[in-house]
């Protein structure tokens, strides 16, 4: 299979990678996949008092895409709000990475951890939301 | 400096050899008669070309030339011996005994037999890749038609024990077929003892030409197939088709060669591969698929935990290699052959299959350790898994959300 050139950068120079403190303020965290299917996602933001979102790490196991797709979602939703960050669609990361159709999951998934740091840290923050189920 | 990409992928195919090119070319060009052609020296000349390759063929594996069918490759073999028997024995039944770990060219094959209303048993092999031999016997009924083995797994390397799995099928009047893709010139293969009845062979394995390969279809007592490929009669009736004698030279020569040096190729290429293991077996949670004894020396299977291996192949882009990773194939499964050994899936993801060969060099093996160590390394720093491995979290007992 060959690469785009997106995930090949993303993938040889991948962003943010890491974890954050555990004691941390304002950090959440979402894990995504599951080992059987050949890929985790784990993204973890760190919101402001204001509510946005001002870095985000990530640790992935999976293919090239996979690491691709994480390393920019962790780009895309710095300076984002909350909900700002849940309008991120899998579809907007697959265009930017040029994804081929079997990797498209690899974007859902990417998508899926969005959800998932968010929802982790509006249930710490006493606000219940939705959770969406991996899928794809 | 090393040329780059390594090629380390020698069971997916090998170079043919240049002395087997240099003897191939002139029947393309100057000797280009067809062999069929009984009224002119073009035909003749062809004719006898083919005639003493399959004489080196049949001498590979200790066979009379008049049991060797060319073919286009392994895989028409495989249908035609599978097909064939269970066609023309129909009315002995319907049974077939297989084992999961065969090729697809096998599996397969099988499986459109069972849409024309056959029976077929998968067995499932022992955790080293090998087949119990009571399991077998078992499998074995009175209306089996055939069982087909392989000598040789293409992605583990493991050795079957064809001696007795044949010893089984004769007694029980079972018919034996053998798909011996990947064992020529790397095993020893001699089917005046083994109780074999069909054996199926390819070129491009032992550095010999892609689309050729043979049928070995014993006389002695007599295999009858019915022919999968209608036409002119060529091969005794078993195959039709013009015979290609540039690819059936290639093949002659190619056997010789392996014939002739495979004692002291497989002693150099043995010592590379360990080496290989050596070092990569450095490497923390590194574990080796099947078993390490009954194993052809070119083959290293080896799964790097918490590492997926289609990440670990493109960090390592100066190796060409395979992985038992669904995402170098088209469908997002990792290796069925690696799930029956019992693998868990995870490990079957992170596999990396390294087949060494007859030019690879001993710089070209400590280059490709040095590189895989510290890619891993790279890629356990950006893996979730890793860090929960490291706290001691056990991975099993974690609830994932399948997706």
């Amino acid at each position: 299979m060959s690469y785009s050139t997106k995930v090949l950068d993303h993938y040889e120079n991948p962003r943010n990678v890491g974890t954050f403190g555990k004691d941390d303020e304002g950090v959440a965290t979402g894990m995504v996949g599951a080992p059987a299917c050949g890929d985790v996602m784990k993204l973890q933001i760190k919101v402001n008092k204001d509510g946005v979102i001002e870095d985000a790490k990530f640790k992935t196991y999976g293919c090239g895409s996979a690491i691709a797709s994480s390393s920019l979602v962790t780009e895309w939703v710095k300076g984002k709000t909350l909900d700002e960050a849940l309008t991120i669609k899998n579809t907007q990361i697959a265009e930017e990475l040029a994804l081929p159709p079997v990797k498209i999951h690899c974007s859902v998934l990417a998508e899926d951890a969005i959800k998932a740091a968010v929802a982790d840290y509006k249930a710490k923050h006493g606000e219940m939301v939705e959770t969406a189920a991996c899928k794809g | 400096m090393i040329k780059q990409p390594i090629y380390l992928d020698y069971s997916a195919t090998t170079p043919v050899d240049p002395r087997v090119a240099e003897k191939m070319i002139p029947y393309l060009t100057e000797k280009f008669g067809n062999p069929a052609s009984r009224s002119h020296e073009f035909g003749w000349d062809a004719e006898r070309a083919v005639e003493e390759a399959r004489e080196q063929v049949a001498k590979l594996v200790n066979a009379d030339p008049k049991e060797i069918i060319w073919t286009s490759g392994a895989t028409e073999s495989n249908n035609l011996a599978i097909k064939g028997a269970a066609h023309f024995y129909k009315g002995k039944g319907k049974h077939l005994v297989t084992v999961m770990t065969e090729h697809k060219a096998v599996i397969d094959t099988m499986r459109h037999l069972e849409s024309e209303g056959y029976e077929v048993t998968y067995l499932m092999p022992e955790t080293n890749g090998l087949v119990d031999m009571e399991k077998f016997t078992a499998a074995l009924r009175p209306d089996t038609i055939l069982a087909s083995v392989m000598l040789v797994n293409n992605e583990i390397g493991v050795i079957q024990d064809i001696a007795a799995l044949g010893e089984v099928c004769r007694a029980k009047g079972v018919l034996f077929h053998v798909d011996a893709a990947q064992g020529t010139g790397k095993v020893t293969i001699d089917l005046a003892k083994l109780k074999v009845d069909l054996m199926s062979f390819s070129a491009h394995k032992t550095y010999g030409p892609k689309g050729i390969g043979a049928l070995y279809v014993q006389r002695k007592p007599r295999v009858r197939l019915e022919a999968q490929m209608h036409g002119g009669g060529h091969e005794r009736g078993l195959r039709s088709g013009t015979l290609a004698p540039h690819q059936i030279v290639g093949m002659g020569e190619a056997f010789r060669i392996a014939r002739e040096e495979m004692a002291t190729e497989n002693e150099r290429i043995r010592y590379l591969r360990d080496r290989l293991y050596k070092g990569l077996s450095q490497i923390e949670e590194a574990h080796v698929n099947g078993d390490m004894e009954q194993r052809v020396p070119h083959n290293l299977n080896i799964s790097f935990n918490f590492v997926e291996g289609e990440s670990l192949i493109m960090a390592i882009r100066e190796l060409a290699v395979s992985s038992g990773s669904a995402c170098t194939s088209a469908s997002l499964e990792p290796s069925y052959v690696l799930r029956a050994l019992g693998r868990s899936d995870e490990l079957a993801h992170s596999s990396i299959r390294f087949t060494i060969g007859r030019f690879t060099t001993e710089e070209e093996i400590d280059f490709a350790i040095d590189l895989v160590k510290a890619k891993i390394g790279r890629l356990r720093e950006m893996s979730p898994l890793w860090d929960m491995f490291k706290e001691g979290v056990d991975l099993s007992t974690v609830q994932w959300a399948a997706h």
